[in-house]
């Protein structure tokens, strides 16, 4: 499933990254903090036409070769992007969809706690839990 | 709006219409064509399509051809480019015969071969033209005849199918009808066949879609059926669905691949896998690759080629369609689709051949889009195309990397080999294909490599730039600074880099920061920026991303540096942010002052976040002095002010951004409390806590900045600020982790500012240390205080004084002594209470008390006993001075506290000046006189009362009198002994008894022995109490008596009676006494005018008539007046005598200067008979002249003022007043019923 799963604040830095550890770490990351300027000029351009009801979902970001990047923004303006393998052909934009709703989710929770000061890495064990589990071995 | 460049070249011009010329004039026909052709399109159709597609408008062309069998389309062809909508038939024939013989049987002849080829559409045009009716005019016939029989022959149902066209050259309105008549039934027969035709083509398609799955079904061929529907789409100008169809080709493709992956082969889909032999890339300029159509058509073409193929049509009908930029969006997805299917279907390609195809494919697109785009279109839309361009530098990249371009050797065999092989892919040199085949040719040729991989990285990084891709913009700059590096040349690469950093730093991405951050390194190094890379290395060296190994490597670096011997003057200033961390900050002790003698520790706890121990050659601290704080000995101030207990927790990250932090981390809570206080009684309502700064706080934030890591963002560089006090320690070795580090401070109130580590050549300073940490190392003078051992002192007895000496920095040396100058009034007592310590030696001046020797900063104390002597009332020392001109003892006298102030002048060896110390001494004792008079004998009462909390002993009470001695006072008092317990009072009483004549001035003074009780004798002290009693002698003596009423025994209430005073003069007149009134006398007799007045004020008595009355009274002893006064008693019982007053009289002329205040004999406090001071004088010289008239200023005006006749009292004891509190019986009126009780 999903290569590279990333959190990222308000104010653009990395809240929480995490990639398959097979490969390169530091790709992810530029390829993410990269996708930053489409999920921009996304949210802009969304902003102009619908002011209230915003689809968070922010659908496939870029692709490149071998990766599909796809990003949703929170009405807070943290951003969450999952970067898929492109060859793995069989996901669907629903399935990212309910990546993401899931992953929403449990950031919330994250954000419930009152012991996570907002703006600080996640490190909550739950959120985790399921992030790897849409991080599924790719081989 | 899209500049088409080339013209829209149709392949397939119109429908295929077939005719048949019948008999008649063959050229009238072949004109009309023309015309209909022209005039078909001209007015559009509506078409309803089937399926409930929305109808649409459309122009009908038509391509008219001669009727040939051939045409025909044969069983089961499937095109519909070819196939005739229509058939006509064309006839000019009129003549019935004609018809009947020959044109009949034509008619049949066409009807058979439509039916045998299932072709209904149809229709027989009938000419008519006047000409031919002129001809035919001697047989005439009814020329409908020949429609009708047409109609009745072959069109038994539908009538429309044969049309008149009525003289189709001639202008008339008639003609013009039936020709427009015509136009629109073609129309509508051509609609309707194609209708029909489609309908069926379709139908056939899709049962050939459904047999997909079945074996042998073919892809291409499908491709080509449905193709043709796209064609047909196309030619009608709907490009939208042309579109369709193709994109359903393309997802009914995709979805085979991707079967194919999933393990569902198609058998067809073996030619797909063949190998990639050509790798030209797309080919978008022509509207239908024919070749490469072809190839599909026989199952030739690989996957390359069939997607080239469909993209190129799409592309067309996108642009016919001015959807420009969905090309671009397509060619990516399809070029990223084309990488992945090729893999999914194991297809062999070539190192690189991809890369080609890919490089290729993007330029063409981009080509393509750039010919029908203005340039500021392009510019404006330049986000579609950047991705394309992003792409194409990818590959670029890739290939150069493959081909060995980019390494600095150039290419080896191995790489040339490689290029051979691509550019044999490129296929043959096509003019349509050959540019940037050729541009890619030329690509691998060494000398064109860079100023085509550089122009395409500065346009990509400027096109990134202008849509606001910053990030990718900057990711772009960083592989371009990176190809620089390559190239060797380090200076252009560099802005490139650090503007990359520099993003990622703002941004707080780490992992990106290092690895720019190591490239920047390494171009620094290159560039021989010693500092900068000194500061990047430094760094990286901390910068827990990195292995430990390049760690190492940094901190060698380093320390390599450090080691080297250069210029000493130049040392290299790094943040120590990036080495150490300051974590902590320790005092000891606690309080961060101290006085100078003691030690101040300042530990210091650094995290070294270097991989290897660093030997630290001076690790110093800059301290401040802190100017304000210097001279305040404030221990209090510092100690109050360090509530942290010493210890200082640097948070990491805040001391780095120092002032900076605080805007991060928002601003800082503002309280205040509010107390609301009712206005009425000003008691407490309510109690808040309110935020002065909530909207500061509660502000939303849009432009925060990420925290800042330690290790992320660059630290501001820092100068060692020179000059200031430094805490130095020298060769400290700094262990990976936390490291302690202690430091002395010197004396003084110092602010802590920086943090400098040397090592070699290189400084780590740390910026400002923040919160700023002072410490006070102070220097303090002596102090010596002297305070009560218990309050209040008692004067006149032997008291304990508490010496506390604080040496301060003094060192109390062998023979070091303070001298206090000695005075008689407060002598030091040798005390056995002192400590052993002390020797003090009193000589007649001075007394002198050795000190023992004492260290600095120790406290010293001793008590002392001293004793206020009280003075006796006679003694009035003069004011003594000393040889240092200072007054030595100057007793205050503070009446309210009625206390004396000692000062103590005490000269310490410490200092030239002497220090003046105030005591003060309160007077256990108050004392009260007063005259008491029975007749003419006289007695005096002094009254003690102790003030203080404790008891005395009272003992040798005495009353002298000093000017007169014949008077006798004898003592009433039975005890010599007394006790007098704290807060009581003791009475004395004296007989005042004289021989000649009472004088009537006394100037007594009492005296008494004092001692705390149970103390020995030799502990009393004495008391004095001098008083003055004036006027003393009893003038007048005052009797009262109440007569009942006549023929009453007692009174009675409510009836009059008589009161009968009786005023006698005792004594003859004194020569004060006639000097004062007779003056005042008109006649020759000695007279006194007194003032009598019965006033009852307790309204027992109601005074009927005169009350007051005036008596002359000779100035003779014996002197007797009576006075009658009518009273009524208003109660019955007991009742004293209502008081009765007599009062001086003084005429208008008499001087009446000075009233004696009544309370001055009565009562004096004991100081006023004590030593009096110059104030004092003022009050004495006035009772002094109160003899005379004109006394002193302020009298003179009273008397000016008021010219009246006064009253004078008289001083009491010179009015005796005889039956003063006596006491007369008054009985109830007889008829009296209520009797009135009053009990109080």
């Amino acid at each position: 499933m999903a290569v590279c799963i990333a959190v990222i604040a308000k104010e653009n830095y990395p809240l929480y990254i995490r990639s398959v550890p097979s490969q390169n770490e530091l790709k992810f990351h530029y390829t993410v903090h990269t996708s930053l300027d489409v999920v921009e000029e996304k949210v802009s351009a969304v902003g102009k036409s619908i002011g209230d009801q915003r689809e968070l979902y922010l659908g496939l970001l870029y692709p490149t070769e071998d990766y599909k990047v796809y990003g949703y923004v929170t009405n807070s303006k943290v951003k969450f992007v999952i970067v898929v393998d492109s060859s793995n052909t069989s996901l669907r934009d629903n399935e990212i969809r309910s990546m993401f709703r899931k992953l929403h989710n449990s950031f919330t929770d994250v954000m419930c706690n009152p012991f996570y000061n907002p703006g600080d890495p996640i490190q909550s064990k739950a959120f985790n839990g399921i992030v790897s589990g849409m991080m599924v071995q790719t081989g | 709006r899209l500049r088409v460049l080339f013209p829209l070249v149709p392949i397939f011009y119109a429908f295929l219409c077939l005719f048949i010329l019948g008999a008649g004039d063959q050229g009238l026909f072949t004109s009309l064509y023309t015309s209909l052709a022209q005039q078909l399109p001209r007015e559009p159709m509506e078409w309803r399509r089937t399926y409930g597609r929305a109808p649409k408008m459309i122009h009908l062309e038509a391509n008219f051809v001669q009727f040939k069998e051939e045409l025909l389309p044969k069983e089961g062809n499937k095109a519909l480019l070819t196939f005739p909508f229509l058939h006509i038939y064309w006839t000019d024939c009129c003549d019935t015969e004609t018809y009947k013989s020959s044109v009949k049987e034509d008619m049949m002849r066409w009807q058979n071969t439509l039916r045998s080829h299932s072709s209904a559409d149809w229709v027989i045009i009938v000419v008519e033209s006047n000409e031919t009716k002129k001809k035919n005019k001697p047989n005439i016939l009814p020329r409908s005849s020949i429609v009708d029989k047409i109609r009745s022959d072959f069109c038994n149902k539908q009538n429309d199918r044969c049309v008149v066209l009525s003289d189709p050259l001639k202008d008339s309105s008639r003609s013009l009808e039936s020709w427009n008549a015509l136009l629109l039934k073609l129309r509508t027969l051509l609609l309707m066949s194609f209708t029909k035709n489609l309908g069926r083509f379709e139908d056939d398609m899709r049962t050939l879609r459904e047999k997909r799955t079945q074996p042998g079904w073919s892809f291409c061929e499908y491709f080509m059926v449905q193709e043709e529907l796209a064609f047909v789409f196309e030619m009608l100008q709907q490009f939208e669905d042309a579109l369709v169809q193709y994109d359903e080709l393309d997802a009914l493709f995709t979805q085979y691949v991707l079967n194919f992956g999933a393990g569902d082969t198609a058998n067809w889909l073996g030619s797909f896998c063949a190998p990639v032999r050509n790798w030209s890339g797309l080919l978008l300029r022509r509207p239908i690759d024919m070749e490469k159509r072809d190839s599909i058509q026989r199952g030739e073409a690989s996957l390359l080629d069939l997607r080239s193929y469909l993209f190129s049509r799409q592309c067309t009908l996108l642009i016919f369609l001015q959807r420009p930029w969905e090309v671009t969006q397509r060619a990516l997805e399809l070029l990223h689709n084309c990488v992945q299917e090729l893999r999914l279907l194991e297809v062999s390609v070539i190192d690189g051949a991809l890369d080609c195809w890919v490089f290729l494919s993007c330029l063409e697109v981009l080509h393509r889009i750039e010919g029908c785009c203005d340039p500021a279109q392009l510019a404006a839309n330049c986000s579609h195309t950047v991705g394309l361009w992003a792409y194409a530098t990818d590959k670029l990249k890739c290939l150069g990397e493959l081909c060995g371009l980019v390494s600095k050797n150039g290419p080896t065999s191995e790489d040339l080999n490689r290029t051979v092989d691509l550019l044999a892919g490129l296929g043959d040199e096509r003019p349509e294909t050959g540019e940037f085949g050729l541009f890619l040719f030329y690509f691998f040729e060494p000398h064109f490599r860079f100023l085509h991989h550089l122009h395409m990285f500065l346009f990509l990084y400027f096109d990134f730039f202008s849509i606001g891709r910053l990030r990718s913009a900057r990711l772009v700059g960083k592989s371009l600074a990176e190809f620089y590096m390559r190239k060797g040349d380090p200076v252009r690469a560099e802005p490139f880099m650090k503007e990359a950093l520099k993003s990622y730093e703002s941004e707080g991405w780490r992992l990106p920061v290092t690895h720019t951050r190591r490239q920047i390194a390494e171009c620094q190094k290159l560039l021989g920026r010693t500092e900068d890379y000194l500061r990047t290395s430094a760094l990286l060296a901390g910068d827990v991303n990195l292995s430990t190994e390049e760690r190492k490597h940094f901190c060698q670096e380093i320390l390599s540096f450090a080691g080297r011997s250069g210029n000493p003057s130049h040392k290299v200033s790094l943040c120590m942010n990036v080495f150490a961390q300051l974590t902590r900050l320790q005092f000891r002790p606690a309080t961060a002052s101290v006085h100078s003698g003691a030690v101040l520790q300042v530990e210091l706890t650094l995290r070294c976040l270097m991989p290897v121990p660093v030997c630290i050659q001076q690790l110093a601290a800059s301290i401040h002095f802190d100017v304000d704080h210097g001279g305040t000995h404030g221990r209090s101030k510092g100690a109050t002010r360090q509530t942290n207990q010493g210890t200082i927790e640097f948070k990491p990250g805040t001391s780095s951004a120092g002032p900076n932090s605080s805007t991060t981390a928002g601003p800082t809570l503002e309280m205040d409390e509010i107390q609301d206080r009712s206005p009425s009684d000003n008691s407490l309502s309510s109690v808040g806590v309110v935020c002065k700064n909530t909207h500061l706080i509660i502000r939303r934030r849009e432009n925060g900045s990420p925290p800042e890591t330690p290790n992320c963002v660059s630290p501001p560089t820092v100068a060692m600020k020179e000059g200031g006090q430094m805490l130095k320690v020298q060769n400290v070795k700094l262990e990976p982790g936390n490291n302690s580090i202690t430091f002395t401070a010197p004396p003084g109130t110092y602010t802590l500012r920086q943090l400098c580590a040397t090592v070699g050549e290189v400084q780590f300073v740390l910026s400002p240390i923040y919160p700023s940490v002072r410490y006070e190392v102070y220097s303090q003078e002596p102090q010596l205080t002297v305070e009560p051992l218990s309050e209040p002192l008692l004067a006149g007895m032997p008291q304990l004084v508490k010496f506390t000496l604080l040496t301060g920095h003094y060192t109390v040396k062998k023979g070091d002594a303070l001298q206090l100058s000695n005075t008689e009034t407060m002598p030091i007592l040798p005390s056995s209470s002192c400590t052993a310590t002390l020797s003090i030696q009193s000589s007649e001046k001075v007394t002198s008390i050795s000190l023992p020797p004492t260290l600095p900063y120790q406290v010293l104390e001793f008590q002392l006993e001293v004793l206020c002597i009280i003075p006796s009332g006679s003694e009035r020392p003069a004011n003594e001075r000393l040889t240092n001109g200072e007054v030595r003892h100057r007793p205050h006298k503070d009446f309210r506290n009625k206390c004396y102030v000692h000062t103590m002048s005490i000269d310490c060896p410490w200092s030239i000046y002497s220090t003046l110390l105030a005591l003060t001494f309160y007077i256990p004792f108050k004392t009260k006189h007063s005259l008491l008079s029975s007749g003419n004998r006289k007695y005096i009462q002094v009254c003690v009362q102790n003030v203080s909390d404790m008891n005395f002993t009272l003992t040798d009470m005495k009353l002298t009198e000093k000017q007169h001695s014949s008077l006798e006072l004898q003592s009433l008092n039975t005890k010599t002994n007394q006790l007098l317990c704290s807060k009581h009072s003791v009475f004395c009483l004296w007989e005042v008894r004289w021989k000649d004549d009472l004088p009537s001035c006394l100037q007594c003074v009492f005296s008494a022995n004092f001692c705390p009780l149970n103390q020995d004798a030799s502990a009393f002290k004495p008391f004095h109490y001098q008083f003055q009693l004036e006027r003393v002698t009893t003038l007048y003596s005052v009797r009262a008596e109440i007569l009942p009423p006549p023929g009453e025994q007692h009174c009675r209430s409510g009836l009059v009676c008589g009161l009968e005073v009786c005023i006698t003069r005792l004594t003859e007149p004194s020569e004060g006494e006639i000097a004062e009134d007779s003056k005042t006398d008109t006649d020759g007799l000695k007279n006194a005018k007194l003032m009598y007045e019965v006033a009852d004020s307790s309204s027992n008595w109601a005074v009927c008539g005169k009350s007051s009355g005036m008596v002359l009274m000779p100035l003779k002893a014996n002197a007797t007046h009576k006075v009658q006064i009518e009273v009524m008693p208003l109660f019955a019982g007991h009742l004293p005598f209502p008081k009765i007053k007599v009062l001086k009289y003084l005429p208008h002329n008499a001087a009446a200067a000075i009233q004696p205040d009544p309370d001055s004999c009565v009562e004096n406090d004991s100081l006023s008979l004590l030593d009096k001071t110059l104030d004092d004088q003022a009050d004495t010289a006035s009772i002094r002249s109160r003899g005379s008239i004109h006394s002193v200023g302020s009298s003179d005006q009273q008397q000016k003022g008021v010219a009246m006749p006064r009253l004078e009292p008289f001083s009491p004891g010179q009015v005796f007043n005889n039956s003063h509190s006596q006491q007369v019986l008054v009985l109830p009126t007889t008829d009296d019923h209520i009797m009135e009780v009053n009990a109080t």
